[in-house]
């Protein structure tokens, strides 16, 4: 990081001489991204995001307010609220290091079908909520064709019942079952690059980020929205953190969820310390700083890392959306907390428009 | 999950005596060195449905939704929040 000629270094930050807003810090970096970025809608390169994430604790309010005006200049100031919901839980082939669903680990997370009528009765909920988005999820490699054939019958229950647009994430897919999904009326397909590519290999061996990418790429291809997210607290290094963003950037979904890892029983990551709140704030900023048109979301382990009090300051520090309620293994917080926050906030929902 | 012939239950009054729901070791009560483990699964209950069945210890179907969630187990039923 570059500090300013009228900024304190850093033996002289805000920590030893008081509020960083009474000592005018000024960091260069957030002035590049200000002209770069909420001017001129580029996003941060990957050796730009690393000095965003290498910001001390003082310039932190600073990045996030940025990364607020970010959202809100290309953006705008609406959030999209989300449910998602499993509908094949557990006893997945894969060995996602940081997933309790897989069923190569000793976790106490039991395989699960979810009858339809159930699955309706959920979106009727989600929808109830003011959420414009209901995800249907399988903790599978790739869909067969019995959950496909699941899968739109599902699709046409909902859309009989309520008025939500559906989106899948049923893993890996064949360029048949992209264009199914297409066709059934799936706007959009979440399928994560969870980690960078430089880190995948110690998260996932049964796979690789290539095969991920192919989908994303197919899904992109076939006209539906590419959902794509990220897991951070895994053990990356900021560096990683950085490339993960970039190379987010460069594949240019039109959602990124952003997860930090809640360390699960039985996972190989069930050791792994939860990341400390001021380094997802800063990954926050980043992520908006490097897709300043994204939708970018708040997704699991926010209660963990952040608590009430950080979910505020990413709201106001460029998350616009949310998962609302509870997630596919674990409960978040309760739906009226969110709602009201954003009421609080001055945030609207933004309101239901089918694309496809 | 087809629990509709398993009785329903709740969370509450469910936990004394039994075993805890998220480690599914023996419950103390509050009574023994386990205790403070079992405060910090309870912690962790806060954002966690149960995995364990408080009367038995047998793993749960345990269905989790947007609003809401559902554990079965095959011999003591359906616990809900």
């Amino acid at each position: 990081m570059t500090i300013q000629a009228n900024a304190p270094t850093s033996e002289n930050t805000s920590k030893n001489t008081g509020d960083a807003n009474t000592t005018e810090a000024r960091y260069e970096i957030l002035d590049t991204a200000r002209r770069q970025v909420l001017e001129d809608g580029i996003g941060l390169t990957q050796e730009q995001l690393v000095e965003v994430l290498r910001l001390p604790d003082e310039a932190l309010p600073a990045a996030l307010q940025l990364a607020h005006e970010v959202r809100l200049k290309h953006c705008g100031e609406d959030v999209e609220v989300e449910g998602i919901i499993s509908i094949k839980t557990g006893g997945c082939p894969e060995d996602c290091h940081f997933c309790s669903q897989s069923g190569l680990f000793d976790s106490p997370v039991r395989g699960v079908w979810l009858d339809i009528p159930e699955l309706v009765n959920a979106a009727k909920e989600t929808a109830a909520t003011g959420a414009t988005e209901f995800c249907i999820v399988a903790a599978v490699r790739g869909p067969d064709i019995k959950l496909m054939n699941q899968i739109k019958f599902a699709i046409d229950r909902i859309n009989e019942a309520v008025d939500i647009n559906i989106a899948c994430s049923l893993g890996m897919l064949t360029q048949r079952q992209v264009d199914q999904l297409a066709e059934w009326g799936v706007h959009r397909y979440n399928h994560n690059l969870e980690t960078a590519r430089s880190y995948f290999p110690e998260v996932v061996t049964t796979h690789s980020y290539e095969e991920r990418l192919e989908t994303c790429n197919m899904v992109k291809a076939a006209g539906m929205e590419l959902c794509c997210g990220a897991l951070i607290g895994m053990g990356e290094t900021l560096e990683q953190r950085a490339e993960l963003a970039a190379q987010l950037a460069a594949l240019e979904p039109h959602e990124v969820p952003l997860n930090f890892l809640n360390p699960r029983p039985g996972t190989p990551l069930e050791n792994q310390g939860i990341m400390d709140g001021r380094d997802a704030l800063r990954a926050i900023a980043a992520f908006r700083l490097a897709m300043p048109r994204t939708v970018l979301r708040y997704a699991g382990g926010r209660e963990l890392t952040l608590g009430d009090l950080g979910t505020r300051e990413g709201l106001l520090g460029g998350i616009n959306a949310v998962i609302v309620g509870n997630y596919l293994t674990t409960l978040g917080r309760p739906a009226t907390a969110d709602l009201n926050l954003l009421v609080e906030l001055n945030m609207p929902i933004k309101e239901l428009q089918k694309t496809l | 999950m087809n629990a509709a012939a398993l009785p329903k239950r709740t969370t509450a009054g469910s936990q004394a005596g039994g075993f805890c729901g998220h480690c599914g070791e023996p419950d103390d009560g509050g009574t023994g060195p386990a205790s403070c483990i079992h405060r910090r699964c309870g912690e962790l209950m806060a954002l966690e449905p149960p995995r364990y069945c408080p009367s038995c210890r047998r793993r749960m179907k345990v269905q989790v939704t947007p609003l809401g969630w559902s554990a079965e187990c095959s011999r003591h039923g359906v616990l809900v929040p």
